[in-house]
């Protein structure tokens, strides 16, 4: 006790709780966060209103929920994957449904105080569900079909279900954290090698049956924007634009002028990271991925420093699931990829993503506590 | 430790130590890609830098032209001959039309188009480049304007301008002389390095006379306003102006008053006029009627109306005053005379004029029997024989070589894109044209303006002027360089003024224009007259009896005063069978306007009652005929017509009466 204490933190004038809290990352996030808060004040012209305050406000509840997500002991997380998991699964159910009957496309559930996205609910669900199976498949079991037929259901339901919604940024989420978690679990190295030639060349058959029309324009447009330049690869272009206009330094705070006078669409929303480089330069740029990739790693090093197979997988999981969503939104704002709708967790305007990536960190500060009173 | 392949059983070791092996890839994996990210960012915002910022300013700033207001074209007191007037217009921009039917239709409503106006829309919609802009309507009323304005959110593709329309207030008097402008074409637009000025809506470029000669100097500068603009297009504040700098003012020599009173004055014969100081060569009026309205072309003309010009007989679209191309007839006999003058032929010689002339077994005929005639009658009587005789004397060479001195044959340095040089044959010239030798019967028939003698009424007129002043002048048409032009050289003063004399007895004594007598107390106008073949009718002369494209033309050169000569005039009425009938009283009525307007123009006035009215009102009974004749709707602003009946058929048409 006294051990731990003098490591984290020698001043016992703070109270236990607080003292075993990970400050180092807490800042991480606030700095994130916090960069994020800025923007957003920057997109609104200067002005709490709409945005910030609201991003502010709900900081700080999913926060605090994240804490006290990080207060359950690895086991609660195990016994509760499953449970969870199918719970998850019946709310993407229920909202397709619900979408048939009311005639539209719907993707959350009111519950009165506040809508919840299953499909978003899902991500560090899956992670968790994945985990606990493959924590309960034998060492001895893993070079078998059983190790991977039980895995590909528990990812392929939730995903079948948020590719008709249709949300194909989620989906790919979902299907990459889901296969990266099979991967860390030991499958042999030869079915991701063979099943990324399967993709290969399935890409075009998926391109041709399973995509909707506006969603095939968007891959056609990000393969060449100029294509389109008042249509879709109008976003592309003017992201570009606000992130190649910056340069080094940026614009100025609150001089951005693609996010101002409203050249950037979705410049608060999918498009945050070109409103703030447009104003905070290259610099600023390199600060925010520096700090995801510092969080990222301080999630795989939770899964390194785990002992149990359940947590080693589920951390590793949890930080690949925050790691795609924010590569694959930077990826778009800087067209490398097809605009896809996914938004930079912490940073973009929305509750849906801040609610899951703080419940992946709130997993993963949960893990990270069990470790260090292990080793204790 | 190493890994065997298939291993079927994994022990929990094995798996721990793949765990952290695979860990350790992924994490490798991820920095990798935000290291690409970062990269990435470096790219677009360094090495790319610049040109994304353009791109940026580009989008953020919203360059908008205000084009020059085009210079005005005055006469040499000031008057305007070509004017701006605010104008009230509407647009279509073919890029932001994306259904053009109901557009087109709530504009026809708005604004009363008529049905081949909207013809014509959708004819330049179809065919001019996306962003140029396609004019639905210019001089708007307020009222109307202001309807189009209330509904633009509703009418994508719509524009309404308030800008600036050239104006010409004396119309088809000027038109020839000072040209139209119009919207520029695509190969203009190209030629000037796709200048965006051009596509400026309602922007016009000089497009023939003097607009088009002058059009650098008349242009001006365009100004340009930059606002920073939302992506809708709202306006957030305006950077900075810089503003036109107008077209410079083109000052004529032209006298407005006098330009519009000639154009008049022809009244509907086919025909040119032109009036200059003989002196200096300053062109104080040159017509060419019938014409065009400038101020329609200038406007966007409608097919129908241009149609109706381009068929119409006396080609109203031809400048005749430097393209009309005309036997000079008897006009040429002073010419011809000084040239007997020159060659030592003494003016008191005279010869028997027995109604013609036999050259070998030829009889070249003269239209009268004029018994003995010295030179001083033979052009106060236009004696053919006469001239037959002398010419035949001296040759062609010393006839060609007068008519060139006195102008004839040349190309003037004038300011206008088109100008014929007319011929001056001699026996050089018809080896290369006609391949055959000069014949005594040629000079014969050069020596009173017919055979392959060609001139230009503007030639006519500075023949005149020369033998007038004894200057060597030519047309001037800028309001700069003044002063006199220099002397002849190689004609001496007696014998102009013994071919001066005798043109002052053609009008004022026993010669063949007794009609151009000045009503003037102490003015004397002098000239010749001169009636050219058109075809050579075996019936005799082309008189009354024929079609009107088969009459002779009817000249007239002068010059006033005759005892002090300041001015010359030429007057050529195609078809106006002699020319002291057609011509003549035209050019009595312009001197007469330069000395005394008030008794000119009451001598207009009452010429055009009789015509049915002024230039104006006759073209638009003119085009709405035509519309009737084929079949169009009347348009608004045209007199109504009654129905064509058989008997109007009135100047003979094709048929010999």
């Amino acid at each position: 006790m006294a051990d731990y204490l003098m490591a984290s933190n020698p001043d016992s004038l703070v109270p236990e709780p607080l003292a075993q809290l990970p400050w180092r990352l807490i800042l991480l996030v606030l700095a994130i966060f916090g960069l994020g808060l800025a923007v957003l004040y920057s997109a609104a012209g200067g002005d709490l209103q709409p945005w910030a305050s609201n991003h502010a406000i709900r900081f700080a509840l999913f926060f605090a929920f994240a804490i006290i997500l990080s207060r359950f002991r690895e086991e609660h997380w195990k016994f509760f994957a499953f449970p969870l998991y199918g719970a998850t699964l019946l709310g993407l159910l229920g909202v397709e449904i619900m979408g048939q009957v009311s005639g539209g496309s719907q993707r959350w559930l009111d519950l009165g105080f506040m809508r919840i996205q299953p499909s978003e609910i899902m991500k560090p669900v899956l992670i968790l569900a994945l985990a606990k199976f493959y924590d309960t498949l034998p060492s001895g079991e893993l070079r078998r079909f059983i190790a991977i037929w039980p895995a590909l259901l528990i990812i392929g339901m939730p995903a079948a279900l948020v590719v008709i919604q249709p949300d194909l940024g989620t989906t790919l989420v979902l299907v990459a954290a889901g296969v990266t978690v099979m991967f860390l679990a030991g499958l042999p190295m030869r079915i991701f090698v063979g099943g990324a030639l399967a993709m290969a060349a399935a890409i075009p058959l998926a391109f041709q049956f399973l995509l909707q029309p506006y969603q095939q324009n968007r891959v056609l447009t990000f393969l060449n924007p100029e294509n389109d330049p008042l249509g879709t690869g109008y976003h592309i272009t003017q992201s570009k634009i606000a992130i190649g206009s910056g340069g080094l330094f940026g614009k100025g705070f609150l001089n951005g002028t693609q996010s101002h006078l409203a050249y950037l669409p979705e410049g608060h929303t999918d498009f945050v990271f070109a409103t703030m480089a447009e104003e905070f330069g290259l610099l600023g740029g390199l600060l925010l991925i520096l700090g995801f990739a510092l969080l990222i790693r301080w999630g795989i090093r939770v899964g390194r420093r785990s002992e149990s197979t359940f947590a080693k997988l589920t951390a590793a999981g949890l930080a690949t699931t925050i790691f795609f969503y924010f590569a694959i939104n930077l990826m778009m704002v800087m067209g490398l990829a097809p605009v896809v709708g996914i938004p930079l967790p912490l940073v973009s305007y929305g509750g849906s993503a801040m609610l899951t990536v703080l419940i992946c960190i709130g997993i993963l500060m949960s893990i990270d506590r069990e470790n260090r009173m292990r080793r204790r | 430790m190493k890994r065997r392949r298939p291993s079927l059983s994994i022990n929990d070791n094995m798996r721990k130590t793949m765990y952290s092996r695979r860990a350790i890839i992924l994490g490798g994996a991820q920095l990798g890609v935000a290291g690409l990210l970062g990269a990435r960012m470096a790219w677009i915002s360094i090495a790319e830098n610049e040109q994304w910022q353009l791109l940026s300013e580009s989008n953020r700033v919203q360059l908008s032209l205000i084009p020059p207001r085009r210079g005005w074209i005055v006469d040499r007191d000031g008057q305007p001959i070509a004017m701006n007037r605010s104008d009230f217009r509407v647009d279509l921009i073919p890029d932001r039309l994306h259904d053009r039917e109901p557009v087109l239709a709530a504009l026809t409503e708005l604004l009363d188009l008529p049905s081949d106006e909207i013809a014509r829309i959708n004819e330049e919609l179809d065919t001019v480049p996306g962003a140029q802009p396609v004019q639905v309507a210019a001089g708007l009323e307020w009222e109307q304007f202001a309807a189009v304005n209330v509904r633009l959110p509703e009418l994508p593709g719509v524009a309404p301008v308030q800008g600036f329309a050239r104006y010409y207030p004396a119309g088809a008097a000027v038109g020839h002389l000072v040209g139209y402008v119009g919207a520029p074409t695509r190969e203009q637009y190209l030629e000037e390095d796709e200048d965006p000025l051009l596509l400026f809506p309602g922007f016009k470029v000089g497009k023939d006379g003097l607009e088009k000669t002058f059009e650098d100097s008349l242009r001006g500068e365009p100004g340009a306003r930059r606002a920073e603009v939302t992506a809708r297009g709202q306006l957030v504040r305006e950077l900075d102006t810089r503003p036109d700098r107008p077209g410079e003012t083109l000052q004529l020599t032209v006298d407005a008053g006098l330009q519009e009173y000639i154009g008049r004055r022809l009244g509907n014969e086919s025909g040119a006029a032109i009036v200059m100081n003989c002196q200096t060569g300053d062109v104080l009026a040159m017509a060419s009627m019938p014409c065009f309205d400038p101020n329609s072309f200038s406007d966007g003309i409608s097919h129908p109306e241009y149609n109706m010009l381009s068929e119409d007989e006396r080609v109203p679209l031809r400048n005749k005053s430097l393209l009309g191309m005309y036997p000079p007839g008897s006009t040429f006999k002073p010419a011809a005379a000084l040239a007997l003058l020159e060659a030592g032929v003494d003016p008191e010689e005279s010869i028997y004029c027995d109604g013609g002339y036999t050259l070998g077994n030829r009889r070249f005929r003269c239209l009268g029997v004029h018994g003995w005639v010295n030179m001083h009658q033979a052009i106060a009587r236009s004696c053919n024989t006469y001239f037959y005789a002398m010419s035949r004397r001296v040759g062609i060479q010393r006839i060609a070589e007068a008519a060139r001195r006195l102008g004839l044959g040349a190309e003037y340095p004038i300011p206008v894109a088109n100008q014929n040089y007319g011929t001056v044959p001699d026996d050089e010239w018809i080896v290369g044209r006609h391949n055959r030798e000069w014949t005594e019967a040629d000079t014969l028939n050069t020596s009173i303006g017919q055979g392959y003698l060609l001139t230009t009424p503007l030639q006519l007129t500075v023949m005149s002027a020369r033998i007038a002043s004894g200057r060597d002048v030519n047309p001037r048409f800028l309001q700069n360089d003044r002063g006199l032009a220099n002397r002849l050289t190689g004609v001496s003063a007696e014998n102009l003024q013994l071919v001066r004399a005798a043109m002052d007895e053609v009008v004022n004594g026993a010669g063949t224009a007794p009609r151009a007598r000045l009503p003037l107390d102490d003015v004397r106008l002098a000239g010749k007259t001169g009636t050219a073949q058109v075809v050579n009718l075996s019936a005799g002369r082309g008189g009354r009896g024929v079609p009107w494209r088969f009459r002779d033309h009817g000249l007239f050169v002068s010059f006033a005063p005759a005892d002090d000569p300041l001015y010359a005039c030429a007057v050529v009425v195609e078809h106006g069978m002699s020319g002291g009938r057609a011509a003549s009283p035209v050019a009595r009525d312009a001197i007469t306007y330069l000395y005394d307007p008030d008794r000119a123009m009451e001598e207009l006035e009452r010429l055009e009652e009789g015509w049915g009215g002024d230039i104006f009102t006759r073209m638009a009974r003119q085009e709405a005929e035509y519309r009737r004749d084929q079949g169009l709707a009347p348009r608004e602003g045209l007199p109504i017509v009654p129905a064509r009946t058989n008997s109007e058929d009135e100047d003979g048409g094709w048929q010999t009466t």
